[in-house]
Formats: C-alpha cells, structure tokens, sequence
C-alpha cells in the first residue's frame, strides 16, 4: 500500500502526491514509511519561502512569481509546486484556507501543483509537516517549491530553516514603529519585496531597508531556535567580501505583475549564488541538524507521554501546583522513568 | 492515523457572484473542526475537479444560485471520477428546484440543501457520509 503510493508519487502522479501529503500532515507509522522511502530521491528541488504580514499579498504574488517561471523561454521550463499555509483556529481546530482564492490564473496548467495547509497549532509561520510536504513534492519532481507562510510578524522564522531562497515581503505604510516589529523576520530575507508599490510611501520602505542592510556588518544571519541562536546562514571567516549575498530589494504591484520579473530573476540569482559559493551545502547540513533536533524532540515527547499513564500524570501536575514538586524535576523524573 | 482532519472544498461554480452563503457554510465547517478551502467565486468545472485533486479533499461542497447547475455538475462529477476521486462525497446549496433534485441524486450528489437549512444539518451529513 504504502509501497504503491511511494512508487506513484516518484512517478509524478497528482493523486498520489496529493495523497502523500495528506498522509504525511496526519502523521503517524506509515507516514514515517513513506517518508523514509521518499528521502533519498529528495533535494533536487530549490525550495523558495515567501513570508511577510497578513494582507500584505503574499498569495498573489506567489501566483505572479510562478506564473512567471512557468512562461519563461528556458527549456524546459521548470514545474511549480505552491504550499501555502493558514493558520487553523486555536478554538475549534478548524480553518478556512484562502489563499487558492488568489492563485486562480494558475489553474489549469498541469506544471503547477498548489496545496493550501492549515498550521494545525505550530507557531513558528508553518505546519508541523510543510517540511515533510516540501519533500514529498520535492521527490515528486517538481523542480521550484514554493511555501507560502502564515501571515507573520515578528517570531514566525520557521521558513528561513525550510527555504534556500527567503522572501521577505513588505508594504508601505506601516511607518516607523515597523521597525520594531523588523527585528525579528528582516534578519532572515535574503531578498525583499515591496509589494503594493504603487502606495504612497514605498520609496520610503526602501530606503528604511538600505539603511537596515547598510548597518549589518556581516558574521552570519542567525535565528532563534528553541530559545538558542543557530546560525541559518552560515557564512564562515573565509568567506570574502565578494561571495557574500547582500539581500536585494525590489518594488513590486504583484496585481498588476510589474517588477515581477526582476524579484524572479533575483530569486534565480541567489540560488546561483548558494551553489556558487559553497553555501547551498552549508545550508543543507543546517537544515538537517534542525531537522533532526526537532524530530528527537518530538519523538521523545511522544514516547514519553505514550509510556506515562493518565494517572500518573495527573499525580505529578497536581504535585506541581501543590508546590511539592517543581516542573524540572518532574520532567526529569518522566523523561528517566522513574 | 493520528489527527485525521475532514478536508472540504468550497467552491462557487459559474456566473453569480453571490458568496455569502458559500461564507456562511465555509465559517460553520470551519468552527465545526474542519479545514476548508475556500476558492471563491466563477469556478469552471476544471479548476473545482483540479482543486479537490490537488487538496485531497473529502467533500466537495458547491454553493450556486444561477440556475446552471444542470448544466455544470455533470461536468464536475465527470471530471471527479476521471481523477479517480469519484468516491468524494459531493454536497451542493443555493437554489436548487425540487424537480431536480432526483437527476442530481442519480448524478451522485447526495446533500442537496436549500435555503433555511442550518448549518448544523449540513455539518452532520458531512460527518455522517464521508467514506
């Protein structure tokens, strides 16, 4: 069973990877199996994340990017493949997920796969399974991934772990007080759209950009991960002045297409650069260490709480807020067993 | 299965630009647990059919109030079972006259639901008929 949706998905068909991707998103044993056996035919793909503020046009400029790509006169022209993600209501665990509703020149064209995802509880801008999904797509063939975020503000970084090339996309008007909400998702673009550029106030949003770029003086894009500072972008002494990216900006009105080819081209630009620069490999062995410390972490939770029975947890959580036990202890004593 | 979530498909189908019901239904499915893609409005039959493949989707729910129902539905269902989605259940509201309501069945479109229903009727048929 297992083996067959595997050997479909590889082969490239629809229904299989649609398939495929619900599995992977409901977890569990076979969707490990299906993972495991799609893993080596992964890593072809360049997987490019797009994120920014809710309302700030990320779908449609997804849609103006890939109908981009798919009409260059390259041969072949690449294949396309969209994730985009909702988040899913922390009440009812339900979602309304939209953004195909912005995407609706793409349809009818069989390079394009597009496949909306709700967060189901994941704070960080993805779902818990975009990146198992990426692969799935990726293993498919499809040669451009592109993953849409949550609509982020300020601690959804998620993406510059998933993505080779981060998109950043920004409106005017937001003034100044933006700049605090900056710090955290500006650190890691490697390009920036201003989206809505035809709004008063755009030259404005690129000059505050410059003048963010002009400060950094180098020594690596670092982002938080689980309260410590990994290092996404991980650019070594060595590394001169030359082969270091400095992140573009570009003016776009994804509405009406203008300035799209050029933020594509710049896509395309930078993942010359990563392969040129030795980076790509670097970001790869980044992206698997974080994967791989997030899967432990999961993974040891889970069979932590499977072995814990109800009671016993009870017992212990009405210790805590009897202040016989403090939380650290107790975790100890779950994770030992005793 | 750890967290199997009902996937559903919202999608107005032809000319009318009418899609507050179709808002309506979609907010209550969502409220009721379930993710819902929302496509919006002047869906052809290929993009309804390329969306439910593409999304995976358990039920396709089709909101029209044009009257060309007749004329787009055979299409979507033969589209479906050429997709080899044939087995999805596929529900539809908006103005349907009663006198239609049989060819629709032998179509294989079992939830018909005219104005006035609640919405906990068509959350209930969802979660009753899916495969």
């Amino acid at each position: 069973m297992i083996d067959q949706l595997v050997e479909q998905v590889l082969a490239g068909r629809r229904r299989a990877v649609a398939r495929a991707i619900s599995l992977v998103e409901d977890g569990g044993s076979e969707a490990r199996a299906a993972l495991a056996a799609l893993h080596p035919h992964t890593g072809r793909a360049h997987i490019i994340g797009v994120t920014g503020p809710p309302g700030s046009g990320k779908s449609t400029l997804v849609n103006a990017l890939a109908l981009y790509f798919r009409r260059t006169p390259t041969e072949p022209q690449p294949t396309v493949a969209i994730i985009a993600v909702d988040p899913t209501s922390p009440f009812s665990g339900g979602a309304i997920l939209g953004d195909r509703i912005r995407m609706r020149d793409l349809a009818g064209d069989r390079g394009i796969f597009i496949r909306s995802m709700a967060s189901r509880g994941n704070l960080g801008g993805l779902a818990w399974a975009t990146a198992d999904a990426v692969k799935v797509l990726d293993a498919a063939g499809y040669d451009l991934v592109i993953v849409e975020t949550v609509g982020a503000g300020q601690a959804e970084v998620d993406i510059a772990r998933t993505a080779h090339t981060t998109v950043v996309v920004e409106v005017p008007g937001l003034g100044d007080d933006i700049q605090a909400i900056k710090a955290g998702i500006l650190e890691i673009a490697d390009i920036f759209a201003v989206n809505k550029a035809d709004l008063e106030g755009a030259d404005h949003a690129v000059m505050a950009l410059r003048m963010m770029l002009d400060l950094n003086t180098g020594g690596g894009h670092t982002v938080m991960h689980h309260g410590r500072l990994m290092t996404a972008v991980a650019e070594t002494e060595e590394m001169d002045e030359e082969n270091r990216w400095r992140p573009t900006i570009h003016m776009t009105v994804a509405t009406r297409r203008e300035g799209i080819d050029e933020l594509a081209e710049a896509i395309l630009a930078h993942r010359a650069h990563l392969e040129r620069s030795g980076e790509l490999a670097r970001r790869e062995r980044e992206r698997a260490a974080a994967e791989l410390e997030m899967i432990v972490q999961h993974e040891s939770l889970r069979q932590v709480l499977d072995r814990t029975d109800q009671a016993r947890l009870s017992l212990l959580i009405d210790r805590i807020i009897r202040r016989e036990l403090d939380p650290y202890t107790a975790s100890l004593r779950l994770l030992h067993h005793e | 299965m750890a967290d199997r979530k009902i996937r559903v498909l919202i999608a107005k189908p032809g000319l009318d630009g009418h899609d507050r019901g179709a808002k309506v239904i979609a907010r209550a499915l969502r409220d009721a647990g379930m993710e819902v893609v929302y496509t919006g409005i002047r869906q052809t039959p290929e993009m309804i059919a390329e969306a439910a493949l593409h999304e995976d989707v358990d039920v396709v729910g089709m909101s029209i109030l044009s009257g060309a129902h007749m004329a787009l539905f055979p299409r979507v269902m033969e589209l479906l079972r050429e997709n080899d989605m044939g087995d999805v259940l596929v529900v539809t509201g908006g103005i349907i006259p009663d006198e239609d309501v049989p060819a629709l069945n032998e179509m294989g479109i079992q939830g018909i639901f005219g104005p006035g229903t609640s919405t906990d009727e068509i959350v209930d048929f969802i979660r009753e008929n899916i495969a």
